[in-house]
């Protein structure tokens, strides 16, 4: 039963990773080259004009990534494979906590409900963190990172906690503490944004938030009916062929 | 566990079972999204960056 699971995650997980690369490549990673382009390369890039106490500002919030003799893909192949690595590791990632779910609260995951699974994990993960913290894209100010991956991780958890809560209860008192637990991480201040200027255009980091919230709907909802899909393939095959132990 | 126990898949675990199960898919999931989202190492980091933009996760 171990194998059922963590294969039926396995396969949601190639789907869902590899759907999303394929956007990405179309519609997301475009949008960040262009923004990189905005960025310069390195943090000297258009300081000359600003305040000192700009220049020092900006070293200081983004000093975390930017050093010249980091490791990083070379852009090209190198880049899109590391990308592509990364998507289905993140993809395994999520398809092995929302089948950890599954598990843990008997809701199973199944190909007529898997529909309902994608788009909670997109409410949970995507759209409730990113009406806190919008999706920006690099050479944007952003406040301090650790600050923002607690309040997104903060979001995320309450607002999928939520669901598990409907799916599990549906009396009153349960909606009301599901409202609670969705509206709650909205109502605590996201970390502060410096006030500072950007390079990239507002156009393309409007353009680029819109295609994040795409892709992660595509993403999602590819995870959840993949997940669903394999789940019941896999629980109509005889119990000796699924988990010989088990029989 | 008999026959008629069998279409009924993943629910058909007893709640140790399911526990044991789910917690190790817990534990494996976190680490697989700490690893691509969160981590602060610069290789992780910079080997991951587009995916942490294009998933909306916190990045610089």
């Amino acid at each position: 039963m171990f194998r059922n699971l963590f294969f039926a995650a396995l396969v949601a997980a190639l789907c869902a990773g590899l759907a999303t690369s394929i956007f990405q490549a179309w519609r997301v990673t475009p949008l960040i080259f262009a923004a990189e382009a905005f960025e310069g390369d390195g943090n000297a890039h258009s300081h000359a004009q600003d305040t000192p106490e700009h220049s020092h500002d900006e070293a200081a919030t983004t000093a975390d990534s930017h050093d010249e003799d980091e490791w990083m893909p070379q852009d090209g192949l190198e880049r899109t494979a590391y990308t592509v690595l990364a998507n289905l590791l993140m993809a395994a990632g999520y398809a092995l906590i929302i089948g950890a779910v599954s598990v843990l609260f008997n809701l199973p995951i199944t190909f007529a409900n898997g529909l309902l699974w994608g788009l909670g994990g997109f409410a949970a993960f995507s759209l409730a963190p990113a009406l806190g913290l919008p999706p920006g894209l690099p050479g944007m100010p952003v406040a301090e990172t650790l600050a923002r991956q607690i309040w997104w991780a903060g979001a995320a958890l309450s607002t999928g906690a939520a669901f598990v809560l409907v799916a599990k209860q549906r009396a009153a008192w349960a909606l009301a503490a599901a409202i609670a637990l969705v509206i709650i991480p909205q109502l605590v201040a996201t970390p502060v944004v410096p006030d500072e200027a950007s390079g990239v255009p507002a156009g393309l980091a409007a353009a680029f938030t819109a295609a994040v919230l795409y892709n992660g709907a595509l993403f999602w909802v590819i995870l959840g009916l993949a997940f669903g899909r394999m789940a019941d393939y896999l629980a109509s095959r005889p119990v000796t062929l699924a988990n010989g132990a088990k029989a | 566990m008999n026959t008629t126990a069998v279409t009924s898949g993943l629910s058909s675990l007893s709640l140790s079972q399911r526990f044991i199960a789910g917690v190790l898919a817990l534990m494996l999931g976190m680490t697989l999204l700490v690893g691509t989202g969160f981590a602060g190492d610069y290789r992780l980091h910079n080997g991951a960056h587009d995916t942490r933009h294009a998933m909306g996760f916190p990045c610089h």
